[in-house]
């Protein structure tokens, strides 16, 4: 199963803690250069699965390939290979940014260049102040810039934005996304689907312990998701199943009708000419594409979702 | 690639955690400066009939080396390596490729580094300002003290993190082992002064050994190296054991989200 191009390979992992079993024969493979994304609900069995990736813990059963390594038998060649953004900050508040990642520059091999990697996580201006006085943004970019400084191959981001303002959000968007420009393959767990979705090659979603949908984020959702839903208030006085498309409407709570197609173009056009020709105005007129956070919820929210709930 | 120059950009790294941290600063360095001061202010320097004429301040002086030294090392390591623990340092420099003797040696090293300055300084002013005569003769008695409780302090303070479950309390879990100590094994109070039983159990402490063989090597009736061979024994036991204690329990990852 070692396939050259594999970055991770997981076939059947098993762990539990007492009774409670938080990964049941999870099977997951994530390319060498992608960026991938992990999401699932709280106690889902994510950061169990992180953590037996990053060599934190022990599995009870199933293979377990990180960089072709066993991470429970992980050696210092392939901690140089591995940078990690744990959910908490790792740095100590009396040190400088730079002096914090002059450190850690000795703890590897062959480190990048300190004020590359400052600038990288966009750090420039606070790279003379303690880590103490940075914002939570700024050590969660620190954070970041400390899983790069050793220049590893892959790098585990757990959920990096998490308590960012939206700017600080985008920010740090654009620095996950230039890993992907640096050859790097990144394994992003987050509770924001749209980070995953604006950022993942690939996703995965695990509930209760098991992958339940994997693909690009575009694909994910199945048939369903090649549908486009146009929605808009029916002219009053209309009836809405003599309007093109009509007869396959439905009335949505907000009064809009909803049609979904798998043709857009056509429909539109055939919507547009009928509403010109009647001289009528198609008000909040809206035409959308199911997102990943549409295809989450349904997933997440399936009945089975609600059996086991980790306390 | 040598690990030599990790372990010195650590060390330099926790020297400069230690100076800029106001508290450590002042309880390992400046309070023991403090004591002696205030010791011979309060009490008086006059040379004391039943101690043989020693000046007082040549009691102090070991007394509060011995209180620098137990903090520069017992208390920074427990409560530097509880916090390191519970922020989640400890476990992420755990997977890096550095190897985890080097996270010691640099707080280790620190620990040294500052006993030893807080100890010159003490001596300075003990001898400069309050005419204590520092030991020549039993300068291995001295060396030999300093070594085996720095070593041995070091060794229990790292495996006193066990009893810590988090970084509030280390403060306090310290300070109740270590200031109850102080005054049972002859730290503030003089030793001859306790009850026989209280001077029993010191002597099971490591605190009274240590001050022990620190004063034998600064009384100026001691003939010799001024080795105190069954003290250092003591403290060496302790210390072994606070090794092993370290090195088989010693924990990596934050106890509050262990899971």
């Amino acid at each position: 199963m070692a396939a050259a191009d594999a970055a991770i390979e997981i076939d059947g992992l098993r762990k539990s803690y007492g009774r409670f079993e938080a990964v049941r024969g999870l099977s997951l493979h994530v390319r060498r250069g992608e960026i991938f994304a992990f999401l699932g609900p709280n106690g889902a069995g994510k950061t169990t699965t992180v953590e037996i990736l990053e060599g934190f813990r022990k599995r009870d059963a199933g293979e377990v390939r990180v960089l072709g390594v066993d991470p429970e038998h992980a050696d210092r060649a392939w901690r140089t290979r591995i940078g990690i953004v744990l959910q908490e900050g790792q740095a100590q508040p009396e040190l400088t940014v730079r002096e914090t990642l002059e450190l850690w520059a000795a703890y590897y091999p062959g480190p990048r260049p300190i004020d590359e990697t400052i600038a990288l996580a966009g750090l420039e201006e606070k790279a003379g102040d303690r880590v103490g006085r940075l914002s939570g943004g700024q050590r969660r970019r620190l954070d970041v810039a400390l899983a790069l400084i050793g220049d590893p191959d892959l790098v585990f981001l757990d959920e990096p934005t998490t308590g960012f303002d939206p700017v600080a959000r985008r920010a740090a968007w654009k620095v996950i996304a230039g890993l992907r420009e640096l050859g790097k393959t990144v394994f992003l767990t987050t509770h924001y689907l749209d980070e995953a979705q604006e950022l993942a090659d690939r996703v995965a979603i695990v509930k209760g312990g098991v992958i339940v949908a994997e693909g690009a984020p575009r694909d994910l959702a199945g048939p369903g998701a090649q549908e486009t839903e146009i929605a808009f208030v029916p002219p009053p006085g209309v009836a809405l199943a003599s309007m093109p498309g009509g007869p396959a409407a439905t009335l949505g709570d907000d009064g809009r009708a909803l049609l979904r197609t798998q043709m857009p173009t056509r429909l539109l056009a055939e919507l547009c000419g009928w509403a010109a020709a009647q001289g009528v105005e198609l008000e909040r007129l809206e035409v959308s594409r199911p997102t990943l956070e549409d295809v989450y919820l349904e997933l997440v929210e399936a009945p089975e979702a609600t059996a086991e709930v980790a306390s | 690639m040598s690990d030599l120059p990790r372990a010195l950009a650590q060390l330099k790294a926790d020297l400069r955690i230690f100076r800029r941290n106001p508290a450590a600063l002042f309880f390992t360095a400046i309070l023991p400066v403090i004591f002696l001061v205030l010791f011979v202010g309060i009490f008086g320097n006059q040379r004391l009939a039943e101690y043989d004429g020693v000046r007082a301040s040549t009691l102090y002086l070991p007394a509060f080396i011995a209180l620098a030294v137990v903090s520069s090392a017992f208390v920074s390591l427990a409560m530097g390596f509880t916090r390191m623990r519970e922020n989640g340092v400890l476990k992420r420099v755990r997977a890096t490729p550095v190897p985890p003797w080097i996270v010691f040696a640099g707080r280790i090293g620190t620990s040294i580094v500052t006993a030893v300055l807080t100890t010159a300084l003490l001596m300075a002013i003990g001898s400069l300002v309050f005419g204590v005569t520092l030991p020549t003769n039993a300068l291995p008695g001295l060396l030999a003290a300093l070594a085996v409780g720095t070593f041995a302090f070091c060794a229990l303070g790292i495996a006193y993190t066990r009893v810590i479950s988090n970084e509030e309390s280390a403060p306090a879990l310290t300070n109740a082992v270590v200031l109850p100590m102080y005054f049972i094994s002859g730290v503030f109070v003089p030793f001859r002064q306790l009850p026989d039983g209280v001077q029993r159990i010191a002597e099971l402490l490591p605190a009274q050994p240590f001050v022990d063989a620190l004063r034998i090597a600064f009384d100026p009736h001691t003939t010799g190296a001024g080795l105190a061979g069954g003290d250092l024994l003591k403290l060496a036991i302790w210390g072994a054991a606070g090794l092993f204690f370290a090195v088989r329990f010693f924990g990596w990852t934050p106890r509050q989200q262990a899971g």
